[in-house]
């Protein structure tokens, strides 16, 4: 994060999405969205089925023209400089097409020669990208007899092929083995440093694994924008405390209701009775290891294990966007959050 | 240009790649012959011409250039590839020049294998090569301006069906507005001019010079201008589906 904050004092953004506005007939897909992202961010673009990801990708990668607002890849707007734009970004689709009837050999060729990469390069990114995402194997195959996993590397090679500056993914590793989902998420941790890329996924702990960064939108609209950390920071069992005790003591709740900030004490699921506690802070992040360590000492507890939620980011995701009260008050604060340098 | 001609060679070996281009070119060598030596009694004439052989191409091309057509747009849609292709740093013209370039290329590889039919001919008789050339050209470009045609009504639907039904009916219009029963139509009300105007958007009208052996700059302004055309409104159609 440091290196994040770093890079956007002194660069302007890689990938700039203004107040994107996408309707479809009388349906508003995506409403307003907008987010920068910088060198060096992975950004973790989450949402519900049909919160509006993949139309806003398909916008910010050129092949849909929004309805209002404005996409700069690099610098260039995607509207009125396209092929600027497009060179600058390596682009996944959802569903990760490709020919099915060219090899993969033959479909990463294609690819070069149309980006134009002279021989030497070409030959070059070629390896370079068959050795990193392990494509030796099918070289030679139709695109069409690979796996499901294959096809989506395959995809994920043609995205990167020209080492572009900024990445658009959308969902590189569904459909992989969790071997594979390791792979790709060291891949694009290994480039994140000289790039800015935009993941979406909805799998949550891909965030926490390889995200600086997470914007979770709802029926196309941003609901929240921060760092995993401070998304988790919203979960009610952030900085809850969980306890395991040596002996049963039955009573703790009750030992505990006039700790400073707690607010429930309760049997975690699948906890064994009188011995594993979770212990809530009564404001969301409110810090009660310190009183509860406290008052355990003191009462001659014996502590078995004792360690501090971080917060579930599903938790979040989950309040976020179900709940028509959370739309309502946090779309426009994150509006004003959004609007950073 | 340049990525024009890698879209036109991927697409073209695309065609090669399924049975679509062997069933084609048999197909097309086996109507061609059919239509040349039973319909057209090339052998009964007792002429040494290829005149039999070219004047059923345009309503043999009526069914199969939309089968070749079918798939240019359709399919990219279909398989989710066209987002691949719009998306990469081409300009829409080039990607839609390299598919239509690809297709007339398949045209004229079935056209050039139809050669058995002038050796034949050259072999029974004393044949005017000049006038068989100029059926040749005038074939080509009439592929062509279907193909084209068939393009921009394969880039409306995701269905291949859709697209070979919709391309059959918009060619027949075409090639048939040259003919009495649909000059009927209009002459009864219609002004001279408007019964001229349609008859001259027959392809019949146009190709039939050709045939001939006359080559006429109007009849080639007409096929090309088509082409020039239907691919303009195919880039139309991509755009109003990209903003819809």
């Amino acid at each position: 994060m440091i290196e994040t904050t770093a890079a956007s004092m002194s660069e302007p953004p890689m990938i700039q999405i203004v107040d994107l506005v996408k309707r479809f007939g009388p349906f508003t897909a995506v409403d307003g969205v907008g987010f920068s992202v910088f060198r060096g961010e992975v950004l973790g673009f989450l949402g519900p089925n049909g919160a509006g990801k993949s139309t806003t990708m398909k916008m910010a990668a050129g092949f849909l023209t929004p309805t209002a607002g404005r996409v700069a890849i690099a610098g260039h707007d995607v509207e009125a400089a396209p092929l600027e734009a497009k060179r600058a970004l390596g682009y996944l689709p959802e569903g990760a097409p490709a020919y099915g009837d060219m090899t993969t050999r033959s479909f990463l060729e294609f690819l070069g020669r149309v980006r134009q990469l002279d021989k030497a390069t070409a030959r070059r990114r070629f390896d370079q990208v068959v050795t990193e995402i392990a494509l030796e194997g099918v070289l030679d195959q139709p695109i069409d007899t690979l796996s499901k996993g294959f096809k989506r590397r395959v995809g994920l090679a043609g995205a990167i092929l020209h080492d572009p500056p900024c990445l658009i993914l959308d969902e590189p590793t569904d459909g992989l083995d969790p071997n594979q989902k390791h792979e790709v998420r060291n891949l694009i941790r290994r480039m994140a440093p000289s790039k800015a890329i935009v993941v979406s996924t909805h799998i949550l702990e891909e965030v926490e694994a390889v995200c600086s960064r997470a914007v979770i939108i709802d029926r196309g609209r941003v609901v929240a924008d921060g760092t995993p950390q401070d998304l988790m920071a919203h979960s009610p069992f952030h900085n809850a405390v969980r306890l395991s005790l040596l002996n049963a003591v039955p009573d703790l709740a009750s030992r505990l209701a006039d700790v400073a900030g707690v607010a429930r004490v309760f049997v975690p699921e699948g906890g064994r009775p009188g011995r594993d506690f979770l212990v809530l802070p009564r404001h969301a992040g409110a810090t009660i290891l310190e009183g509860v360590a406290m008052r355990l000492r003191q009462t001659g507890i014996a502590i078995e294990t004792m360690t501090v939620d971080s917060g579930r980011l599903d938790d979040v995701f989950r309040n976020l966007t179900t709940s028509d009260a959370a739309r309502e008050t946090r779309a426009p604060q994150n509006r004003t959050a959004e609007t950073r340098p | 240009m340049k990525s024009t001609l890698t879209i036109a060679r991927r697409e073209l070996a695309g065609y090669f790649a399924t049975p679509l281009a062997y069933v084609f070119i048999i197909v097309y060598l086996f109507l061609t012959g059919i239509f040349t030596f039973y319909v057209g009694n090339f052998f009964a004439r007792g002429e040494a011409d290829l005149v039999p052989f070219f004047t059923f191409h345009p309503w043999l091309y009526l069914f199969l250039i939309p089968a070749i057509a079918m798939r240019l747009w359709a399919e990219e849609r279909k398989a989710g590839t066209i987002e691949l292709l719009l998306t990469l740093p081409v300009p829409l013209w080039a990607a839609i020049l390299g598919k239509f370039l690809a297709a007339w290329a398949f045209t004229a590889i079935a056209l050039v294998l139809t050669a058995p039919m002038w050796i034949t001919v050259n072999y029974l008789g004393a044949p005017d090569n000049g006038v068989i050339l100029a059926g040749y050209i005038g074939s080509f470009l009439m592929a062509g301006a279907y193909l084209a045609v068939g393009s921009c009504v394969s880039a409306m639907t995701r269905n291949q069906v859709v697209a070979f039904v919709l391309t059959v009916v918009v060619l027949f219009l075409f090639t048939a507005s040259g003919a009495p029963m649909v000059l009927d139509a209009f002459s009864g009300w219609a002004p001279q001019a408007i019964v001229d105007t349609v008859a001259s958007f027959s392809f019949l009208t146009h190709f039939d010079g050709l045939v001939t052996g006359v080559i006429e700059v109007k009849d080639i302004v007409f096929f090309a201008s088509l082409i020039v055309a239907a691919l303009a409104a195919n880039a139309i159609v991509i755009d109003m589906k990209k903003a819809s």
